[in-house]
């Protein structure tokens, strides 16, 4: 199995097309055939990757499973994994049949929604696994043309100003990146993103425009690439759009932006922005730490403050992506295992809690706030997982939001104890909008007339909410799950970071002296 | 003799059919045998399209150096040839069913299509103009083609009264060029104008490049092209925004280089301004247009300043860059036009991008794939007309305008806007009638195969980039 990876990547987007070409009509029996289809991609895909992580090897902290092809202009197809990214990649494959399994109710359009869903599938798996600038590139920025279709053509009422909103936005955040891709490429003479980790881009400082830039060229691509990773992850103050696209995406794209989407800015951290540019990172490393610990403390408050479930939770998100960025450039050990476990964590449990509200949004056609209430006790099933899930947004122990909470912390207290002491007053506030959220939406008593006919959740709903909910137990009182994998890549990663960081400092100081 | 007159071959034989069949349909069925003609024109340029990629090697010039016929004008003339016979064919039917199909019609492609590949041949600042005159007074007249309209007629003026104009500039900047090099010959001078140009020669160049950046409707010359673009009959429009396009950007390169290759920094910034201006102007004031054909115009525009920005670099791999470009930009131009000449009502043509609301729902084929053709226009990977924006962005770079690189992807993001209207009045807009299609199936299929190609091109973009490389080492030495 030479290309076990390409084949886990294109078995989605082949299922597309069959649907694309083959399936006629929108009948009853044409929109079940799409969605089996789909179903049946998508966890053929999750089976298939499955074989990727039972052959991978943690200890080699090298790329595995590398395939090769010469392409045009010079690039190369090259996909493959390491410790970093094999985790997300399962990440994807596991939520996607969950988000198809939680589509079953559309009924609008159903083969396009199917081949938007399995087309983002096979972009979203590209991403994690390219070894490629350009193909990194082409991955990352196509899965803006599914997604804009999926908010704009089955979002809510103002899916246009939405869909538009996320467009320009992550578009605009990554054509910098595409510049700083094509100086990379002129630099470094190729596009190989293994060769590029060891390439030593220029950090002579000089001055453009009368501005004096510290740690030179290394500096400017790291800011083109944190434009876009930033807006991607998304740190504040470049956040706004993900309130408006989640609020008006349907659930299921809901899901797949919170669980999926937004780790590629994270995951992007780790393999661009850290060990190709270290002398840049280091300079913007306060600023960026400084940018999450805001973010934590400011979304969680703007997130007390929401009407909208949908709303509440993507500040949270917001919020959970600053512990991420702030482990990530911390820059030791605790602080990126954190990051990464952060990240598959808040995969399962934002992609649950989105899930959730999108239960309720079934039955009622809600997402406000006050228009629930009481539901415990008609929804005893429902308010139990919401429970649970709740819990582990907050990051109780023995779920997994506390393992990645508490890694990044230890993380960062090591390296600035001020951002470490306001990102922890973060974890009070979590607790208050998630608990809030609960006691309204689920506690007290049932007096809403419109409610009293609730129903329970459906076996399906069970069905789905089930794989998630082992995972987030799971990982909570056996984290090494994840470390283990991610420990030996992201200790090869800090040894180079460091490496790079004293030749710098070396070569700096050479260069006062001769001065 | 002999010889030159077998460098020329291909278009002494479309001039030949030209008058040929100009004769013949004035003595006997005029407008009757238009459709046959139609055809049989754009066979004769399919045939000698392949003749020219197939039979020609190496470089020769004839009389005197005044006529090329190197890698680089078989390059620009394969597509230009294709690119017109394709358009003809494809809006054959559009003219047959509004009684616009004359005769005149295809030899006039036919004649402005011998102007193109002589623009691209032009080893000389007289050929040069000849080329251009022949091209332009053919299409003067095509712009107008549907006489007993104030709309089209006026475009064929205004395109008439603005070119005139331009070719005026470009003759001044030509007889500036001769008088400060005392040649009309590229390879004269080339010769004499190395290291610095005098300020003479300097405001001969500013004046050509002017001229040009008319022909391919660069800011600020660009002023005649949305109007021209939609008063001229749907079909015309498809043509003026694929063929001649290329012609005059292998033009505009053959002249900065052949000729004015030994002062590239002189021109270079003028060029890298050009594109700058052309790249923001098309993206801005396409936001506010309603009628699709204005949109495509100012589209062209913006999609102009791209091209120019791979020709700013000045080196070999901006000008295969910018070929490359093209290619896939009239790819994508073939495929719009057949479904902007399906889009009618009651048999009537439709322009207004409203009227696509819901266009999805009645036609999800045609709908992906114009959808797959709108952001391949806007540059959004994985289509190939990122990358072509990835070719210029890298020519850029490399020729020390990271300023330039850094604007145009800056004014992609503003282009995509308009781009992503259209996609969201046929996905998301409101229920409506839908469109009707029309009936031509040779419009489907130009527009179904544009799209495959956007999608499968990128795996080796069929070997253009080997062939553009080609051409481009011919022409930069």
């Amino acid at each position: 199995m030479d290309n076990l990876l390409s084949i886990t990547t294109f078995i989605p987007a082949i299922a597309a097309a069959i649907l694309a070409i083959f399936l006629r009509g929108e009948d009853a029996a044409a929109q079940r055939n799409a969605k089996w289809v789909a179903l049946i991609a998508t966890t053929l895909t999750f089976v298939v990757s499955v074989f990727i992580l039972v052959g991978f090897d943690p200890n080699d902290t090298g790329f595995q499973f590398v395939e090769e092809r010469e392409w045009l202009l010079g690039l190369k197809y090259k996909m493959g994994v390491d410790g970093i990214s094999v985790l997300f990649v399962m990440l994807t494959t596991f939520i996607m049949p969950l988000t198809i399994a939680a589509s079953w109710n559309v009924t609008s359009r159903v083969k396009e929604y199917m081949i938007a869903f399995l087309v983002l599938e096979t972009l979203m798996l590209g991403v994690f696994m390219a070894l490629d600038l350009v193909l990194f590139y082409l991955f990352f920025e196509a899965g803006l043309i599914p997604m804009f279709l999926i908010i704009g053509i089955w979002g809510g009422k103002e899916r246009i100003y939405a869909s538009f909103k996320f467009f320009l936005y992550t578009f605009f955040g990554s054509v910098l990146m595409l510049v700083a891709m094509v100086a990379m490429f002129a630099e470094a003479g190729t596009t190989d993103i293994p060769t590029l980790m060891t390439h030593e881009f220029a950090f002579e400082s000089f001055s453009l425009l009368g501005i004096q830039i510290v740690g030179g060229m290394q500096t400017l691509m790291f800011i083109a690439f944190f434009a876009s990773f930033a807006v991607k992850m998304p740190m504040w103050p470049v956040h706004t759009w993900l309130p408006d696209a989640h609020v008006q995406a349907p659930t299921a794209g809901s899901v797949v932006l919170a669980a999926i989407l937004l780790k590629m800015g994270g995951y992007g951290f780790l393999r661009f922005s850290l060990p190709m540019f270290p002398v840049g990172a280091e300079v913007m490393t306060p600023l960026v730490l400084w940018m999450s610990a805001i973010a934590i403390v400011y979304t969680s408050l703007v997130a007390l403050a929401q009407e909208d479930m949908k709303k509440l939770i993507a500040y949270s998100s917001v919020a959970h992506m600053g512990y991420v960025t702030m482990g990530i450039f911390a820059a030791n050990q605790q602080g990126i295992d954190g990051a990464i476990f952060q990240m598959i964590s808040h995969g399962f449990i934002s992609g649950a809690l989105f899930l959730i509200v999108g239960v309720i949004y079934d039955r009622m056609h809600t997402r406000d706030i006050d228009a629930y209430g009481g539901l415990v006790n008609r929804m005893p099933a429902y308010a139990l997982i919401f429970m649970l899930f709740t819990m582990a947004n907050v990051g109780l122990p023995g779920t997994s939001g506390f393992i990645g909470e508490f890694l990044t912390l230890v993380g960062i207290f090591q390296v600035n104890t001020w951002v470490a002491a306001v990102a922890t007053s973060g974890v009070i506030l979590s607790a208050a909008y998630a608990l809030w959220l609960y006691r309204r939406v689920v506690l007290g008593e049932l007096v809403k007339e419109s409610l009293k006919s609730i129903t329970d959740m459906t076996g399906r709903e069970r069905a789905i909410f089930a794989p998630l909910v082992v995972m987030t137990l799971l990982l909570g009182v056996y984290p090494s799950l994840v470390t283990d994998v991610t420990g030996p890549a992201v200790e090869a990663l800090i040894g180079n970071y460091e490496t790079a960081l004293s030749e710098a400092g070396a070569a700096n100081d050479v260069a006062q002296v001769a001065e | 003799m002999q010889a030159d007159l077998n460098v020329i071959l291909p278009e002494i034989v479309i001039s030949v059919y030209a008058l040929a069949a100009l004769l013949l349909t004035a003595y006997t069925g005029k407008d009757k045998m238009a459709g046959m003609l139609t055809w049989l024109t754009a066979a004769i340029l399919v045939a000698m399209a392949l003749w020219l990629s197939t039979s020609g090697v190496g470089t020769r010039t004839a009389f005197g150096g005044m006529f090329n016929d190197d890698a680089f004008a078989r390059f620009a003339k394969v597509v230009t040839l294709v690119s017109a016979a394709a358009v003809m064919v494809m809006g054959q039917e559009y003219m047959a069913r509004r009684g616009l199909l004359r005769f005149e019609y295809p030899l006039l492609i036919a004649l402005a299509a011998v102007g193109m590949m002589m623009m691209v041949s032009a080893g000389d600042l007289m050929a040069l103009y000849m080329g251009l005159e022949l091209q332009s007074l053919a299409l003067y007249v095509v712009a107008s083609l549907r006489r007993d309209s104030v709309k089209s007629t006026e475009a064929g003026l205004k395109y008439f009264v603005l070119g005139a104009l331009s070719s005026g500039l470009l003759l001044y900047g030509a007889s500036l060029t001769y008088g400060y090099t005392g040649t009309t010959l590229f390879s004269g001078i080339i010769a004499s104008a190395e290291g610095q140009a005098p300020i003479g020669l300097l405001i001969g160049i500013v004046f050509v490049i002017s001229g040009l950046a008319f022909k391919v409707s660069a800011v600020p010359f660009h002023m005649w092209t949305p109007d021209v673009y939609q008063g001229a009959p749907t079909p015309i429009t498809a043509f003026f925004a694929t063929a001649p396009k290329m012609a005059a950007m292998g033009l505009f390169a053959r002249v900065v280089h052949d000729a004015y290759g030994g002062v590239v920094q002189d021109w270079q910034q003028v060029v890298a301004v050009l594109s700058l201006l052309s790249m923001f102007l098309g993206g801005v004031a396409a936001i506010g247009q309603r009628d699709i054909k204005r949109l495509m115009a100012y589209s062209s525009i913006a999609h102009m300043g791209y091209a120019l920005m791979g020709l700013a670099a000045g080196t070999v791999f901006g000008v295969q860059a910018m070929l490359i470009y093209m290619v896939i930009y009239i790819t994508m131009n073939v495929g719009t036009f057949a479904f902007i000449l399906s889009m009618e009502r009651d048999g009537q043509p439709v322009t207004d991008i409203v009227s696509l609301n819901m266009y999805s729902k009645a036609h999800p084929g045609r709908a992906l794939a114009m959808l797959i053709l709108l952001f391949s226009l806007a540059g959004v990977p994985p289509l190939l007309g990122f990358f072509g924006k990835l070719y210029v962005l890298r020519a850029a770079y490399e020729g020390g305008l990271v300023w330039l690189a850094v604007a145009g992807v800056i004014a992609s993001v503003i282009g995509a806007f308009y781009y992503l209207r259209i996609v969201y009045y046929m996905y998301f807009g409101e229920d409506q009638e839908p469109l009707e299609t029309g009936k031509s199936p040779v419009q489907w299929g130009f527009l179904m195969a544009s799209a495959a190609l956007m999608l499968l091109g990128i795996v080796n973009m069929f070997g253009i980039e080997g062939m553009a490389q080609a051409a481009a080492t011919t022409l930069v030495n």
